[in-house]
Protein backbone atom coordinates (compact mmCIF):
# COMPACT_ATOMS: atom_id res chain seq x y z
CA UNK A 1 0.00 0.00 0.00
CA UNK A 2 1.62 2.93 -0.53
CA UNK A 3 0.92 5.71 1.95
CA UNK A 4 3.02 8.63 2.10
CA UNK A 5 1.80 9.81 5.19
CA UNK A 6 4.74 11.19 7.94
CA UNK A 7 3.76 11.35 11.60
CA UNK A 8 5.16 14.86 12.41
CA UNK A 9 6.83 17.99 10.82
CA UNK A 10 9.89 17.10 12.47
CA UNK A 11 10.06 13.77 10.82
CA UNK A 12 9.49 14.96 7.37
CA UNK A 13 12.17 17.52 7.47
CA UNK A 14 14.98 15.07 9.46
CA UNK A 15 17.23 14.15 6.62
CA UNK A 16 17.35 17.83 5.30
CA UNK A 17 21.76 18.05 5.20
CA UNK A 18 23.57 21.43 5.70
CA UNK A 19 24.03 23.08 2.72
CA UNK A 20 21.18 22.12 1.01
CA UNK A 21 18.93 24.14 -1.08
CA UNK A 22 15.68 24.12 -0.16
CA UNK A 23 12.32 25.84 -2.24
CA UNK A 24 10.01 26.89 0.12
CA UNK A 25 6.14 27.52 -1.45
CA UNK A 26 3.90 30.59 -1.10
CA UNK A 27 3.50 34.26 -1.85
CA UNK A 28 3.63 36.53 1.00
CA UNK A 29 1.90 34.27 3.83
CA UNK A 30 -0.81 32.51 0.85
CA UNK A 31 0.45 29.03 1.33
CA UNK A 32 3.62 29.76 3.46
CA UNK A 33 3.99 26.05 4.96
CA UNK A 34 5.02 27.88 8.61
CA UNK A 35 4.95 24.48 10.49
CA UNK A 36 7.46 22.87 8.23
CA UNK A 37 9.70 25.40 8.28
CA UNK A 38 9.53 25.86 12.50
CA UNK A 39 10.19 21.86 11.84
CA UNK A 40 13.18 22.64 10.41
CA UNK A 41 14.36 25.26 12.60
CA UNK A 42 14.19 22.92 15.00
CA UNK A 43 16.16 20.48 13.14
CA UNK A 44 18.81 22.81 13.11
CA UNK A 45 20.20 22.28 9.57
CA UNK A 46 22.07 25.57 8.06
CA UNK A 47 23.94 27.07 5.21
CA UNK A 48 20.96 26.44 3.35
CA UNK A 49 19.63 27.83 -0.06
CA UNK A 50 16.26 28.97 0.02
CA UNK A 51 13.90 29.69 -2.73
CA UNK A 52 11.35 32.07 -2.26
CA UNK A 53 9.47 34.92 -3.83
CA UNK A 54 10.01 36.65 -0.44
CA UNK A 55 12.34 36.57 2.86
CA UNK A 56 9.19 36.72 5.31
CA UNK A 57 7.75 38.99 7.28
CA UNK A 58 7.78 39.44 11.59
CA UNK A 59 10.03 36.78 13.12
CA UNK A 60 7.99 33.53 12.54
CA UNK A 61 8.37 31.32 9.34
CA UNK A 62 10.64 31.91 7.03
CA UNK A 63 11.75 35.40 8.84
CA UNK A 64 12.18 33.24 11.61
CA UNK A 65 14.86 30.73 9.77
CA UNK A 66 16.41 33.31 8.04
CA UNK A 67 16.55 35.48 11.54
CA UNK A 68 18.27 31.93 12.96
CA UNK A 69 21.20 32.55 10.64
CA UNK A 70 20.61 29.29 8.25
CA UNK A 71 20.04 30.49 5.30
CA UNK A 72 23.38 31.87 3.87
CA UNK A 73 21.78 32.85 0.21
CA UNK A 74 18.06 33.57 -1.07
CA UNK A 75 16.98 33.24 -4.45
CA UNK A 76 14.02 35.76 -4.36
CA UNK A 77 12.29 37.80 -6.44
CA UNK A 78 10.76 40.60 -4.27
CA UNK A 79 12.87 40.59 -0.39
CA UNK A 80 10.95 43.61 0.42
CA UNK A 81 7.80 43.66 1.97
CA UNK A 82 5.98 45.66 4.93
CA UNK A 83 7.01 43.67 8.27
CA UNK A 84 10.10 42.40 6.21
CA UNK A 85 13.05 43.97 8.94
CA UNK A 86 15.01 40.35 9.73
CA UNK A 87 16.56 39.46 5.80
CA UNK A 88 17.66 43.54 4.84
CA UNK A 89 20.01 43.31 7.64
CA UNK A 90 21.47 40.15 7.50
CA UNK A 91 21.89 41.50 3.77
CA UNK A 92 23.59 44.52 4.85
CA UNK A 93 25.72 42.83 7.18
CA UNK A 94 26.71 40.75 3.87
CA UNK A 95 25.69 37.62 5.55
CA UNK A 96 22.76 36.09 3.45
CA UNK A 97 23.26 36.38 0.12
CA UNK A 98 20.48 36.89 -2.75
CA UNK A 99 19.70 36.44 -5.77
CA UNK A 100 17.24 38.81 -7.70
CA UNK A 101 15.54 36.73 -10.10
CA UNK A 102 12.55 38.54 -11.80
CA UNK A 103 9.14 36.76 -10.59
CA UNK A 104 8.00 35.25 -13.91
CA UNK A 105 12.43 34.04 -14.70
CA UNK A 106 11.93 32.46 -10.98
CA UNK A 107 8.51 30.61 -11.74
CA UNK A 108 9.82 29.41 -15.48
CA UNK A 109 13.70 28.33 -13.79
CA UNK A 110 11.90 25.98 -11.56
CA UNK A 111 9.74 24.82 -13.74
CA UNK A 112 12.25 23.64 -16.41
CA UNK A 113 14.25 22.43 -13.82
CA UNK A 114 11.01 20.01 -12.69
CA UNK A 115 10.74 19.27 -15.93
CA UNK A 116 14.55 18.63 -17.53
CA UNK A 117 15.23 21.56 -19.42
CA UNK A 118 18.83 23.07 -18.03
CA UNK A 119 18.16 26.49 -19.53
CA UNK A 120 16.40 28.55 -22.11
CA UNK A 121 16.06 32.46 -23.14
CA UNK A 122 13.53 34.92 -22.24
CA UNK A 123 12.97 38.56 -22.86
CA UNK A 124 12.71 39.65 -19.45
CA UNK A 125 15.09 41.74 -18.24
CA UNK A 126 16.59 42.33 -21.46
CA UNK A 127 18.59 45.74 -21.38
CA UNK A 128 18.17 46.09 -17.42
CA UNK A 129 20.59 45.45 -14.73
CA UNK A 130 19.16 42.19 -14.51
CA UNK A 131 21.13 41.31 -17.50
CA UNK A 132 24.28 40.99 -16.42
CA UNK A 133 26.82 37.84 -16.84
CA UNK A 134 23.73 36.17 -19.12
CA UNK A 135 23.86 35.22 -22.31
CA UNK A 136 22.09 37.03 -24.94
CA UNK A 137 21.05 35.50 -28.38
CA UNK A 138 18.68 37.19 -30.89
CA UNK A 139 15.69 34.91 -32.09
CA UNK A 140 13.38 36.74 -35.01
CA UNK A 141 14.92 40.14 -34.37
CA UNK A 142 14.38 39.94 -30.74
CA UNK A 143 16.65 39.89 -27.92
CA UNK A 144 16.83 37.21 -25.26
CA UNK A 145 18.52 36.05 -21.89
CA UNK A 146 19.75 32.34 -21.06
CA UNK A 147 18.64 31.43 -17.57
CA UNK A 148 19.57 28.01 -15.99
CA UNK A 149 16.37 25.91 -14.67
CA UNK A 150 16.19 25.63 -10.95
CA UNK A 151 15.84 22.42 -8.76
CA UNK A 152 16.39 21.91 -5.18
CA UNK A 153 17.02 19.07 -2.74
CA UNK A 154 13.44 19.48 -0.85
CA UNK A 155 10.56 21.48 -1.25
CA UNK A 156 8.60 22.41 1.56
CA UNK A 157 5.01 23.48 0.61
CA UNK A 158 1.36 23.49 2.03
CA UNK A 159 -1.91 22.88 0.03
CA UNK A 160 -5.73 21.90 1.34
CA UNK A 161 -6.41 18.78 1.15
CA UNK A 162 -3.89 15.75 -0.23
CA UNK A 163 -4.99 11.84 -0.32
CA UNK A 164 -2.25 9.49 1.13
CA UNK A 165 -0.86 8.89 -2.44
CA UNK A 166 0.21 12.22 -2.47
CA UNK A 167 -2.66 14.07 -5.08
CA UNK A 168 -3.10 17.01 -4.01
CA UNK A 169 -5.88 20.44 -4.26
CA UNK A 170 -4.83 23.72 -2.77
CA UNK A 171 -6.38 26.87 -1.29
CA UNK A 172 -6.77 29.67 -3.75
CA UNK A 173 -4.03 32.10 -4.26
CA UNK A 174 -2.13 29.90 -1.94
CA UNK A 175 -1.36 27.55 -4.82
CA UNK A 176 1.50 29.62 -6.38
CA UNK A 177 4.82 28.73 -6.48
CA UNK A 178 4.16 25.53 -4.42
CA UNK A 179 2.66 23.17 -7.48
CA UNK A 180 5.75 24.25 -9.57
CA UNK A 181 8.30 23.31 -6.88
CA UNK A 182 6.91 20.38 -6.17
CA UNK A 183 8.31 19.15 -9.61
CA UNK A 184 11.90 20.49 -8.84
CA UNK A 185 12.69 19.07 -5.96
CA UNK A 186 14.18 15.38 -5.03
CA UNK A 187 11.87 15.43 -2.09
CA UNK A 188 8.66 17.31 -1.62
CA UNK A 189 7.00 17.57 1.44
CA UNK A 190 3.69 18.88 1.67
CA UNK A 191 1.78 20.15 4.79
CA UNK A 192 -1.56 19.78 4.31
CA UNK A 193 -4.96 20.55 6.66
CA UNK A 194 -6.59 17.03 5.48
CA UNK A 195 -6.14 13.69 4.40
CA UNK A 196 -8.44 11.79 2.41
CA UNK A 197 -8.49 8.30 0.93
CA UNK A 198 -7.45 7.56 -2.76
CA UNK A 199 -10.43 8.20 -5.12
CA UNK A 200 -11.84 10.88 -2.85
CA UNK A 201 -10.38 13.50 -4.97
CA UNK A 202 -11.94 13.98 -8.41
CA UNK A 203 -9.19 12.76 -10.85
CA UNK A 204 -10.34 16.03 -13.24
CA UNK A 205 -9.66 18.45 -10.96
CA UNK A 206 -5.67 17.04 -9.21
CA UNK A 207 -3.44 20.18 -9.25
CA UNK A 208 -0.13 18.07 -8.46
CA UNK A 209 -0.56 14.48 -9.05
CA UNK A 210 0.95 12.38 -6.45
CA UNK A 211 4.29 11.50 -8.46
CA UNK A 212 5.28 14.92 -7.51
CA UNK A 213 5.06 14.10 -4.22
CA UNK A 214 7.04 12.33 -1.10
CA UNK A 215 6.12 13.09 1.96
CA UNK A 216 2.40 14.01 3.59
CA UNK A 217 1.69 15.91 7.18
CA UNK A 218 -1.35 16.62 8.72
CA UNK A 219 -1.29 20.09 10.36
CA UNK A 220 -5.37 20.48 10.74
CA UNK A 221 -4.92 24.02 12.13
CA UNK A 222 -1.90 25.96 10.26
CA UNK A 223 -0.97 29.06 11.84
CA UNK A 224 -1.69 32.09 9.70
CA UNK A 225 1.68 34.10 9.19
CA UNK A 226 -0.27 37.86 9.19
CA UNK A 227 -1.79 36.68 12.59
CA UNK A 228 1.15 35.91 14.13
CA UNK A 229 2.93 39.08 13.48
CA UNK A 230 0.64 41.38 14.54
CA UNK A 231 0.51 39.49 17.88
CA UNK A 232 4.55 39.95 17.64
CA UNK A 233 5.06 36.32 17.64
CA UNK A 234 8.61 34.82 16.90
CA UNK A 235 9.85 31.10 16.86
CA UNK A 236 11.17 29.57 18.20
CA UNK B 1 2.56 74.86 -5.08
CA UNK B 2 -0.08 74.25 -6.68
CA UNK B 3 -1.27 70.96 -5.57
CA UNK B 4 -5.11 71.84 -6.80
CA UNK B 5 -3.82 71.87 -10.25
CA UNK B 6 -4.56 68.54 -12.36
CA UNK B 7 -6.34 65.28 -11.65
CA UNK B 8 -6.72 63.45 -8.40
CA UNK B 9 -4.90 60.14 -8.15
CA UNK B 10 -8.71 58.02 -8.47
CA UNK B 11 -9.02 61.00 -11.87
CA UNK B 12 -5.83 59.67 -13.08
CA UNK B 13 -7.22 56.09 -12.93
CA UNK B 14 -10.95 56.60 -14.38
CA UNK B 15 -8.99 58.46 -17.16
CA UNK B 16 -7.02 55.64 -18.20
CA UNK B 17 -10.01 53.34 -17.44
CA UNK B 18 -11.55 55.00 -20.41
CA UNK B 19 -9.03 53.60 -23.10
CA UNK B 20 -9.12 49.81 -21.80
CA UNK B 21 -11.65 48.44 -24.70
CA UNK B 22 -14.44 45.83 -23.71
CA UNK B 23 -13.40 42.73 -22.76
CA UNK B 24 -9.41 43.06 -22.41
CA UNK B 25 -7.55 40.82 -19.68
CA UNK B 26 -5.73 43.33 -17.70
CA UNK B 27 -2.67 43.39 -15.51
CA UNK B 28 -2.67 46.79 -12.80
CA UNK B 29 0.35 47.34 -10.85
CA UNK B 30 0.47 48.22 -7.26
CA UNK B 31 -0.57 51.67 -6.06
CA UNK B 32 -2.35 54.05 -8.87
CA UNK B 33 -3.04 51.55 -11.00
CA UNK B 34 -5.17 49.41 -8.70
CA UNK B 35 -7.85 52.70 -8.38
CA UNK B 36 -8.47 51.42 -11.85
CA UNK B 37 -11.02 48.46 -11.04
CA UNK B 38 -13.07 50.99 -9.53
CA UNK B 39 -13.53 52.44 -12.65
CA UNK B 40 -14.85 50.44 -15.57
CA UNK B 41 -16.79 52.07 -17.67
CA UNK B 42 -20.60 51.87 -18.22
CA UNK B 43 -21.33 48.84 -20.66
CA UNK B 44 -17.60 47.25 -20.48
CA UNK B 45 -16.48 44.48 -18.77
CA UNK B 46 -12.51 43.86 -18.11
CA UNK B 47 -10.46 40.74 -16.48
CA UNK B 48 -8.14 41.42 -13.81
CA UNK B 49 -5.29 38.92 -13.79
CA UNK B 50 -2.95 39.13 -10.46
CA UNK B 51 0.32 37.60 -11.17
CA UNK B 52 0.52 35.49 -7.96
CA UNK B 53 -2.56 33.23 -9.50
CA UNK B 54 -5.71 34.48 -10.14
CA UNK B 55 -7.73 35.83 -13.41
CA UNK B 56 -10.69 37.40 -12.49
CA UNK B 57 -10.08 39.50 -9.34
CA UNK B 58 -12.80 41.40 -7.98
CA UNK B 59 -12.59 44.04 -5.26
CA UNK B 60 -11.54 44.27 -1.28
CA UNK B 61 -13.53 41.53 0.60
CA UNK B 62 -15.85 43.04 3.65
CA UNK B 63 -14.60 43.14 6.88
CA UNK B 64 -14.17 39.88 8.31
CA UNK B 65 -14.77 38.26 5.55
CA UNK B 66 -11.77 38.00 3.57
CA UNK B 67 -8.86 34.88 3.40
CA UNK B 68 -5.86 35.34 3.91
CA UNK B 69 -4.68 32.64 0.85
CA UNK B 70 -6.74 35.06 -1.32
CA UNK B 71 -4.84 37.81 -1.98
CA UNK B 72 -3.07 40.42 -4.56
CA UNK B 73 0.62 40.97 -5.92
CA UNK B 74 0.35 43.34 -3.45
CA UNK B 75 -0.13 41.04 -0.62
CA UNK B 76 -3.59 42.87 0.03
CA UNK B 77 -6.86 40.34 0.10
CA UNK B 78 -8.98 40.30 -2.81
CA UNK B 79 -12.15 38.45 -3.91
CA UNK B 80 -12.75 35.81 -7.07
CA UNK B 81 -15.49 36.61 -8.89
CA UNK B 82 -18.03 34.19 -10.60
CA UNK B 83 -15.71 32.75 -13.13
CA UNK B 84 -12.76 33.62 -12.08
CA UNK B 85 -9.45 30.84 -12.30
CA UNK B 86 -7.03 30.06 -9.89
CA UNK B 87 -3.20 28.99 -11.17
CA UNK B 88 0.27 28.20 -10.43
CA UNK B 89 3.11 30.85 -11.13
CA UNK B 90 4.13 29.16 -14.05
CA UNK B 91 0.87 29.31 -15.59
CA UNK B 92 0.38 33.02 -14.76
CA UNK B 93 3.47 33.88 -16.26
CA UNK B 94 2.72 31.86 -19.31
CA UNK B 95 -0.42 34.27 -19.69
CA UNK B 96 2.41 37.35 -19.45
CA UNK B 97 5.40 36.16 -21.08
CA UNK B 98 3.42 34.78 -23.80
CA UNK B 99 1.34 37.61 -24.90
CA UNK B 100 -2.20 36.49 -23.58
CA UNK B 101 -2.82 39.61 -21.43
CA UNK B 102 -3.95 42.30 -23.61
CA UNK B 103 -2.97 45.28 -21.46
CA UNK B 104 -1.22 46.60 -18.00
CA UNK B 105 -1.15 49.62 -16.50
CA UNK B 106 1.86 50.26 -14.15
CA UNK B 107 3.05 52.84 -12.06
CA UNK B 108 6.46 54.77 -12.58
CA UNK B 109 9.71 55.79 -11.61
CA UNK B 110 10.52 57.10 -14.57
CA UNK B 111 9.90 56.93 -18.11
CA UNK B 112 12.21 58.08 -20.78
CA UNK B 113 11.20 59.77 -24.20
CA UNK B 114 11.59 56.44 -25.91
CA UNK B 115 9.19 54.82 -23.95
CA UNK B 116 12.02 52.97 -21.62
CA UNK B 117 10.16 52.41 -17.93
CA UNK B 118 12.01 52.51 -14.95
CA UNK B 119 9.82 51.19 -11.67
CA UNK B 120 11.74 49.29 -9.34
CA UNK B 121 14.43 50.76 -7.91
CA UNK B 122 16.07 53.82 -7.45
CA UNK B 123 19.54 51.96 -7.34
CA UNK B 124 20.59 53.40 -4.22
CA UNK B 125 23.23 51.45 -2.46
CA UNK B 126 21.85 50.70 0.60
CA UNK B 127 17.91 49.86 -0.72
CA UNK B 128 17.11 45.83 -0.71
CA UNK B 129 16.54 45.24 -4.56
CA UNK B 130 13.15 44.20 -5.47
CA UNK B 131 11.83 43.50 -8.87
CA UNK B 132 8.71 41.33 -8.44
CA UNK B 133 7.21 40.62 -12.33
CA UNK B 134 7.32 43.77 -13.31
CA UNK B 135 10.00 43.32 -15.96
CA UNK B 136 7.91 39.98 -17.17
CA UNK B 137 4.73 42.44 -17.55
CA UNK B 138 6.93 44.60 -19.52
CA UNK B 139 8.72 42.19 -21.61
CA UNK B 140 5.88 40.11 -22.03
CA UNK B 141 2.24 42.31 -22.27
CA UNK B 142 1.91 44.45 -25.43
CA UNK B 143 0.07 47.44 -24.57
CA UNK B 144 1.37 48.80 -21.60
CA UNK B 145 0.38 52.19 -19.59
CA UNK B 146 1.40 53.85 -17.20
CA UNK B 147 0.06 55.97 -14.34
CA UNK B 148 2.08 58.44 -12.54
CA UNK B 149 2.42 61.82 -11.02
CA UNK B 150 4.12 64.24 -13.64
CA UNK B 151 7.30 65.10 -11.31
CA UNK B 152 8.16 63.81 -8.00
CA UNK B 153 7.42 65.23 -4.76
CA UNK B 154 9.71 67.92 -4.86
CA UNK B 155 9.22 68.79 -8.51
CA UNK B 156 11.71 67.16 -10.53
CA UNK B 157 10.26 65.60 -14.12
CA UNK B 158 9.55 61.99 -14.16
CA UNK B 159 9.10 62.31 -17.94
CA UNK B 160 12.95 62.42 -19.26
CA UNK B 161 15.24 62.33 -21.79
CA UNK B 162 16.99 59.04 -20.26
CA UNK B 163 16.22 57.28 -17.13
CA UNK B 164 18.97 57.78 -14.40
CA UNK B 165 17.39 55.01 -12.18
CA UNK B 166 17.68 51.47 -13.33
CA UNK B 167 15.60 49.68 -16.24
CA UNK B 168 12.67 47.71 -16.35
CA UNK B 169 12.78 47.56 -19.61
CA UNK B 170 13.40 49.24 -22.36
CA UNK B 171 10.99 51.01 -25.04
CA UNK B 172 8.24 49.13 -23.16
CA UNK B 173 5.12 52.04 -22.91
CA UNK B 174 2.90 52.94 -25.26
CA UNK B 175 0.97 55.70 -23.22
CA UNK B 176 1.44 57.66 -20.14
CA UNK B 177 -1.44 59.16 -17.81
CA UNK B 178 -0.47 61.98 -15.24
CA UNK B 179 -1.82 64.34 -13.25
CA UNK B 180 -1.88 66.96 -15.92
CA UNK B 181 -2.13 65.04 -18.98
CA UNK B 182 -2.23 62.45 -21.40
CA UNK B 183 1.07 61.50 -23.54
CA UNK B 184 1.87 58.61 -26.10
CA UNK B 185 5.19 57.88 -26.70
CA UNK B 186 5.99 58.48 -30.56
CA UNK B 187 9.09 57.31 -32.68
CA UNK B 188 9.70 61.21 -32.16
CA UNK B 189 9.35 61.40 -28.59
CA UNK B 190 6.65 62.48 -26.19
CA UNK B 191 3.48 63.45 -28.10
CA UNK B 192 0.73 65.13 -26.02
CA UNK B 193 -2.44 63.93 -26.81
CA UNK B 194 -4.76 65.79 -23.93
CA UNK B 195 -4.38 68.37 -21.33
CA UNK B 196 -6.09 68.03 -17.69
CA UNK B 197 -8.83 70.62 -17.35
CA UNK B 198 -7.31 74.06 -15.88
CA UNK B 199 -3.75 72.89 -17.74
CA UNK B 200 -1.65 74.82 -20.70
CA UNK B 201 0.37 73.00 -23.06
CA UNK B 202 3.58 75.63 -21.33
CA UNK B 203 2.78 74.70 -17.82
CA UNK B 204 2.94 70.49 -18.80
CA UNK B 205 6.30 71.13 -21.41
CA UNK B 206 8.07 73.30 -18.28
CA UNK B 207 7.42 69.93 -16.10
CA UNK B 208 8.62 67.51 -18.41
CA UNK B 209 12.49 66.60 -18.83
CA UNK B 210 12.34 66.33 -22.45
CA UNK B 211 10.83 68.08 -26.11
CA UNK B 212 6.54 67.65 -25.86
CA UNK B 213 4.96 67.98 -28.82
CA UNK B 214 1.86 70.09 -28.65
CA UNK B 215 -1.62 68.32 -30.06
CA UNK B 216 -1.50 68.30 -33.68
CA UNK B 217 -4.35 71.08 -34.59
CA UNK B 218 -7.01 69.23 -36.38
CA UNK B 219 -7.80 70.80 -39.99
Amino acid sequence: MIDKRTASPAEAVADVSDGATVMIGGFGEAGSPIELIHALIDQGATDLTVVNNNTGSGEVGLAALIKAGRVSKMICSYPRTANSTVFPELYRSGRTALELVPQGTLAERIRAGGAGIPAFYTATSVGTPLEEGKERRTFHDRDYVLELGLTADFALIKCRVADRHGNLLYNKTARNFSAVMATAARTTVVQTKEVVEPGALDPEAIVTPGIFVHRIVTVPDPAHESVLVAEGGSYP
Amino acid sequence: MSDTVGLTRDEMAERAALDIPNGAYVNLGIGIPELVARHVPEGREFIYHTENGLLGMGPSPAPGEGDPELINAGKRQVTALPGAAYFHHADSFVMIRGGHLDLCVLGALQVSQRGDLANWSTGAPDAIPAVGGAMDLVAGVDTIFVITQHTTRDGQPKLVEECTYPLTGPAAVDRIYTDLAVIDITPDGFQLVELSPGVDYDYVAERTGAPLIPIRSTP
